[in-house]
């Protein structure tokens, strides 16, 4: 950040008692500093450095196993359904709720933030109970040879129950500051709803389902606890990236879910790029001019 | 006569009906239903034997464990957390924008990589641990592996919640106290860390939330051993050995930890919006 020139003047004149002595403050960025290398930095060059421990042909070997593709296959995939659903859940929860007045938004507002506050491990059991063999509606789903629980819809679920607050909450704040007056300007210049809504608020709030999106994509993709509990560990067929990564971690080879581990770290890596981009982005067009 | 005009009379934009119908039966489907079905289960099964799963020595362990990992890892947290967040919006430095972009890596990095890769360094011959070790710290592994990991994935919630409002604090208000003659020390302790108390507090309170349902990196530091296993451990061991019932009674449990968390950190947020400027 660039502080304008007055502020760099009067930080210069303030008194001297409003700045703690040189020696404080390089001491108290050295501490943070050396916290941050240790504890942020390290664990993430460790993360490559031993997944190619074992050389680059291991690391490729590891990466091109049968299992860790269809884990690759996988994840993508129930992120490519869990993602988009939440996307159209958000909108039109941040519709409903920022454009219009009813009683119970505070009570609708806190259930859609539940999910952040229920253990992912207790939100697999939820799905199992509802869905599982002797869940509630396991005789019923079992009468039509429908599998949830141990399968991909079960995957899908509970991924789409962890992510689900994401992009609602970056949506709401969003719309509610923007009001209504611009989609009322264009249905009163005879725009339809779905025009309205198209070309009038969707593209204004571009920049914060993006990032409501990124954030809600690197957890459906990294998501553990609540995955692991319905998914059955099939190897080959209800792994994710997540659950290959432990299930290489318990066959003793040392490189090989690091290997996997990468690609993960990867995706956190352009997570932060995209965030980092996106905040800088909203915050210049937020600025005058 | 215009006297009455329904509640379309100020909004004439359409489509309430069928965003909040959709809004509501998606919440039903993916959230409320699945929660109403625990709460039937559990209804289902004998209070006192539900009392007695979640109850149990083994369970009353992990439960200590949680909490106390949590609650550690959460006050290291707000230590640290509150010293990045001070660094980060008081200082220039060089290192100061990869500084800030890092401090979100905790939430982007899957948690299974982060306790993969944090066993790894604290075992006896990992890059931290092989100085550790012989020391007596014994990271991987351990009930302290249990509160690095806790602490890794929970730092971002101290510093975010604490940085917005370093930012908006009133700088005249420090410049009055060192003109009124406190010293730097003085102007901290009595009219810095008081405005910040509440958004710290937040901070610890989300990230104690964070730590007590956490799993994925827990599986991979604690080693799976009885001494390091936590309450969300328990769920699944015993699901894995089709105790529906004990399983359920500790995320009963659980639950209502979260729960209580949650109307505490409501509470403390609207306490703290009084402490923030408009």
């Amino acid at each position: 950040m660039i502080l304008p020139p007055s502020t760099i003047e009067s930080q210069k004149a303030a008194p001297a008692s409003t700045q703690e002595p040189g020696w404080v403050k390089w001491l108290l960025i050295g501490v943070a500093g050396l916290f941050a290398a240790v504890f942020l930095l390290l664990p993430l060059i460790n993360v490559f450095v031993q997944a190619f421990s074992s050389g680059v042909g291991a690391y490729w070997q590891a990466l091109r196993d049968k299992d860790t593709v269809s884990a690759i296959e996988l994840t993508l995939l129930v992120a490519g359904i869990s993602v988009p659903m939440n996307v159209v859940f958000g909108v039109a929860a941040s519709w409903a709720i920022a454009k219009f007045e009813f009683r119970g938004k505070a009570v609708l507002l806190t259930f859609i933030d539940l999910p952040f506050s229920v253990s992912p491990v207790v939100a697999g059991l939820m799905f199992v109970l509802l869905c599982g063999v002797n869940g509630l509606m396991g005789p019923w789903l079992q009468a039509h040879h429908i599998k949830i629980i141990f399968a991909v819809p079960g995957i899908v679920l509970a991924t789409i129950f962890v992510t689900f607050p994401f992009v609602a909450r970056e949506l709401i704040p969003i719309m509610e500051d923007q009001g209504r007056e611009q989609e009322e300007a264009a249905l009163t210049l005879g725009a339809g709803g779905w025009q309205t809504f198209w070309h009038v608020s969707l593209p204004s709030v571009k920049w914060g389902m993006l990032y409501g999106i990124i954030l809600c994509n690197a957890r459906a993709m990294g998501e553990f606890g609540a995955v692991s509990v319905v998914s059955g560990r099939i190897t080959g067929l209800t792994d994710t990236l997540p659950l290959r990564v432990e299930k290489l971690f318990n066959s003793f080879d040392p490189a090989a879910p690091f290997a996997v581990a990468t690609l993960l770290a990867l995706l956190a890596l352009v997570t932060l790029g995209l965030k980092t981009f996106l905040e800088w982005k909203s915050r210049g067009e937020e600025g005058p001019g | 006569m215009n006297h009455y005009r329904g509640p379309a009379r100020s909004n004439p934009l359409p489509g309430f009906g069928l965003t909040l119908g959709f809004t509501v039966l998606y919440l039903s489907v993916i959230v409320l239903i699945p929660i109403a079905a625990l709460a039937l289960k559990a209804l289902h099964l004998s209070w006192q034997e539900l009392w007695r799963l979640a109850t149990n020595p083994r369970a009353l362990a992990a439960y200590e464990l949680s909490l106390g990992a949590a609650l550690v890892a959460a006050l290291l947290n707000a230590g640290f957390g509150s010293l990045l967040a001070w660094v980060l919006v008081r200082y220039r430095f060089p290192g100061r924008r990869l500084l800030d972009g890092l401090i979100d890596f905790p939430f982007a990095l899957p948690t299974a990589v982060a306790g993969l890769t944090l066993a790894d360094l604290f075992s006896a011959h990992g890059w931290l641990g092989r100085f550790l070790v012989p020391m007596g710290f014994q990271g991987a592994y351990t009930r302290l592996g249990v509160v690095l990991a806790l602490t890794f994935v929970g730092l971002p919630f101290s510093v975010r919640t604490l940085q917005p409002l370093l930012e908006n604090l009133d700088k005249g208000v420090e410049e009055a106290a060192a003109m009124l003659g406190a010293g730097r020390r003085r102007t901290f302790v009595s009219v810095i860390a008081p405005t910040l108390l509440p958004a710290v507090l937040t901070g610890f309170g989300l990230a104690f939330a964070r730590g007590l349902g956490e799993y994925g990196s827990i599986v991979f530091i604690s080693g799976n051993l009885p001494r390091t296993e936590i309450a969300p451990t328990l769920v699944v061991a015993r699901l894995e050995n089709g105790d529906y019932t004990g399983a359920i009674g500790v995320a009963l449990v659980l639950m209502v930890f979260s729960f209580v968390l949650l109307f505490t950190l409501n509470w403390l947020q609207g306490w703290s919006s009084k402490f923030q400027r408009p």
